[in-house]
């Protein structure tokens, strides 16, 4: 394609491969800024983790408890004795099981914002749910601690009566400030969040797909459920590893809505805390480094998860890609 | 922050000599025999941080000496008295507010012990734990129809420890004649967070019933029983929405959620928790520093009548010599002016225990000698 200039690169050499060594100085500078850009991003993250590590390591050398497997918190003590399983295991269930309530319904209400509604009402409504991402999370957080959880006791106790036998939904230890509760509220808060992402893939959806499924003579569900689903799965699947990227790290809401339980139960309708929860509802007390030096080592553990759910949604990602068309 | 300095500085020169002549710092001192040097309105800006129990005291009482004193700033950040105490001995901060005087032992992991930490940032001089603001912790309760309920030590040790488990336990009811107590499940509500008030309640039992509680005091809740919720107003906000419920809450908290508040009889007869009757805990603890270093050992098994033992006792620690002395009037005047019946007075309508004139004196003498 000739410029209108007639002074394109691309026309004095048509191969391509030397663009490098004529390139003029604009060229250069902003070569140099984006590659500056990106070596930033990864010497942030390089310099987050040397922290947390370098921080973390006397504390761990020093713990006289299994850091992985047992359940005690005195990190002040001498020596100090802390383990992460309990909040290992709260941040992850909290965590799914928000998503388990939250990307159905988001998936549900993008097909219907991109499928079924006139665009008349799309519109207002997809700024309605864009306007709910941007809700603050202290804001949830008050909101599930003084409103919704009025609600939620019920539905708790009966899905207990129902499904007690499973450990997961023992009500033995119930409580209102459960682990449920908390999930509840943090489905609320990534909802819009893997709704506007979903919809912005669905409606990419190729009309030759859709045209083609109708024309074979399927009915609406099933253009979507042949033609869109699985053109949008990927991208549904990473803004659901961005939902669970904010839920995994989620602190204030989390810290007003679940209370703790002095002895660890594997039930949902129990409570607990999070990596983020105990971290910053301890801050205000760190008076030593090996104390401070436990936290972060907690810190790092949310860290590595978090990264992990991240690479994971990548593989992911990049597998469906080859199996679409 | 400079700016802000110089502004006050000169909004003083303006208009500042001629509305300042009755400050508080000389008119309402008790007993300071050399309280003259915080009588004219003092300038500058001292910033404090720490203990979350003295928040609601300092904001109210900052926003009178500031209205008092024009040209002065004063701020306080209520980090936690951890916290508080790292920023102290790090120089970020003028004083510390905590809840528990400086440690004298090092703690695990760290080189040196919080004293001699604030020793080498006083640049040599000792800190001052000085105790300005008393909290009584509450043992507030939700038992639908008991407007009164008298608790003793021992009772609110197995409550707490989950030995006790009903309302209508006969324990219960043996010292609340005449009350008719619910059939119901108490539920047990504490602090999940590391708290000072915590730590205080914890020693109240260990003092107070040491044969039921047998755990160290900490920052951490110890007992296996109940949950714990977030700072005292996530404990206020459990109690007051189970019935049932129990807890132990800054007495402010209490007042301001309209939970029930036990009465403690440790031997003398019950006692109604009041400012004044809190404010008696702390006359009567013994002197645990020495010279002007007041820090405090309450009497958590006194038997006194009219005495309320359950106080969280929260000190400003200051260096006795060696800060800025650009910030020494400022803070000193903010200090004398805590430290007067006045202001003590006012703190007990939110939620404060008045220190008794006794205690104000020493901590008068003490102020009076920081240079």
């Amino acid at each position: 394609m000739s410029s209108i200039t007639g002074r394109s690169e691309l026309d004095a050499a048509p191969s391509g491969d030397l663009a490098g060594s004529t390139s003029r100085r604009g060229d250069r500078i902003f070569a140099g800024l984006s590659v500056g850009s990106g070596a930033i991003v990864v010497a942030l993250i390089a310099a987050v983790a040397v922290f947390l590590l370098a921080r973390a390591i006397p504390s761990l050398t020093d713990n006289s408890a299994n850091f992985l497997t047992d359940r005690v918190w005195n990190p002040g003590g001498s020596p100090p004795q802390f383990g992460i399983p309990d909040l290992l295991w709260v941040t992850v269930i909290s965590s799914i099981v928000a998503m388990v309530i939250s990307v159905p319904v988001s998936v549900g209400v993008a097909l219907f914002l991109t499928q079924y509604a006139p665009p008349r009402l799309a519109r207002p409504f997809a700024a309605a749910i864009d306007l709910l991402a941007a809700v603050p999370s202290i804001v949830y957080g008050l909101w599930g601690a003084y409103i919704v959880l009025n609600y939620l006791n019920s539905i708790q106790s009966a899905i207990g009566r129902v499904f007690g036998w499973i450990p997961l939904f023992h009500n033995d230890q119930a409580i209102p400030n459960s682990i449920f509760a908390g999930s509840v509220i943090l489905a609320v808060m990534i909802l819009p969040i893997v709704t506007a992402l979903s919809r912005e893939v669905f409606t990419q959806t190729p009309a030759a797909h859709k045209e083609a499924a109708l024309a074979l003579g399927a009915t609406r569900w099933e253009v979507i459920r042949t033609a869109v689903l699985p053109f949008g799965r990927p991208g549904v699947i990473s803004a659901s590893m961005l939902g669970l990227g904010r839920a995994l790290g989620e602190t204030i809401a989390v810290l007003f809505i679940i209370n703790t339980v002095p002895t660890f139960s594997w039930s949902i309708f129990s409570g607990g805390e999070t990596f983020a929860s105990r971290i910053a509802r301890d801050a205000g007390e760190f008076d030593t480094p090996q104390k401070t030096g436990a936290y972060i080592a907690a810190g790092l553990v949310l860290f590595v998860l978090t990264f992990a759910v991240n690479a994971i949604a990548r593989v992911v990602i990049e597998r469906r890609k080859d199996f679409r068309e | 922050m400079g700016g802000i300095a110089l502004v006050g500085a000169l909004a003083l020169a303006a208009c500042g000599s001629d509305n300042n002549s009755g400050s508080a710092g000389s008119s309402t001192s008790t007993g300071a025999a050399g309280g003259s040097s915080s009588s004219a309105a003092v300038t500058g800006t001292i910033n404090g941080e720490g203990s979350t129990a003295q928040k609601n005291a300092l904001d109210e009482a900052i926003a009178d000496f500031t209205g008092e004193n024009s040209g002065a700033q004063v701020n306080y950040n209520a980090t936690g008295s951890g916290a508080g105490i790292t920023s102290f001995n790090g120089g970020q901060a003028d004083w510390a507010g905590s809840d528990s005087a400086l440690k004298t032992e090092p703690a695990e992991g760290a080189s040196s012990s919080e004293t001699a930490a604030a020793k080498k940032r006083c640049a040599g001089n000792d800190a001052w734990n000085l105790p300005l603001v008393a909290g009584p912790i509450a043992v507030g309760y939700n038992a639908p129809g008991v407007d009164k309920l008298v608790l003793t030590p021992q009772l609110v040790a197995q409550i707490f420890q989950g030995k006790i488990t009903r309302w209508n336990d006969p324990a219960i009811a043996k010292v609340n004649a005449g009350v008719t107590l619910p059939n119901q499940k108490i539920t047990v509500f504490y602090r999940s967070d590391e708290s000072g008030t915590t730590e205080n309640f914890e020693k109240y039992l260990a003092g107070a019933a040491p044969q039921d509680y047998t755990a160290t005091p900490s920052k951490k809740w110890s007992g296996t029983t109940g949950q714990g919720a977030a700072k005292s107003a996530g404990v206020a906000q459990g109690i007051k929405s189970t019935a049932g419920g129990i807890g132990y809450v800054e007495w402010s908290n209490a007042k301001d959620n309209n939970l029930g508040v036990a009465q403690i009889d440790n031997g003398g007869g019950p006692v109604q928790l009041t400012a004044e009757s809190a404010g008696k805990a702390v006359a009567a603890a013994k002197a645990d520093g020495t010279g002007n270093d007041l820090r405090l050992k309450l009497d958590y098994a006194t038997k006194t009548a009219g005495v309320y033992p359950i106080v969280l006792v929260t000190y400003e620690i200051v260096c006795s010599k060696g800060l800025d002395a650009a910030k020494l009037p400022v803070l000193k005047s903010f200090l004398t002016y805590l430290a007067t019946a006045d202001t003590q007075k006012k703190l007990a309508d939110i939620g404060y225990a008045t220190l008794p004139e006794s205690v104000l004196t020493k901590v008068n003498t003490a102020i009076n000698t920081i240079s």
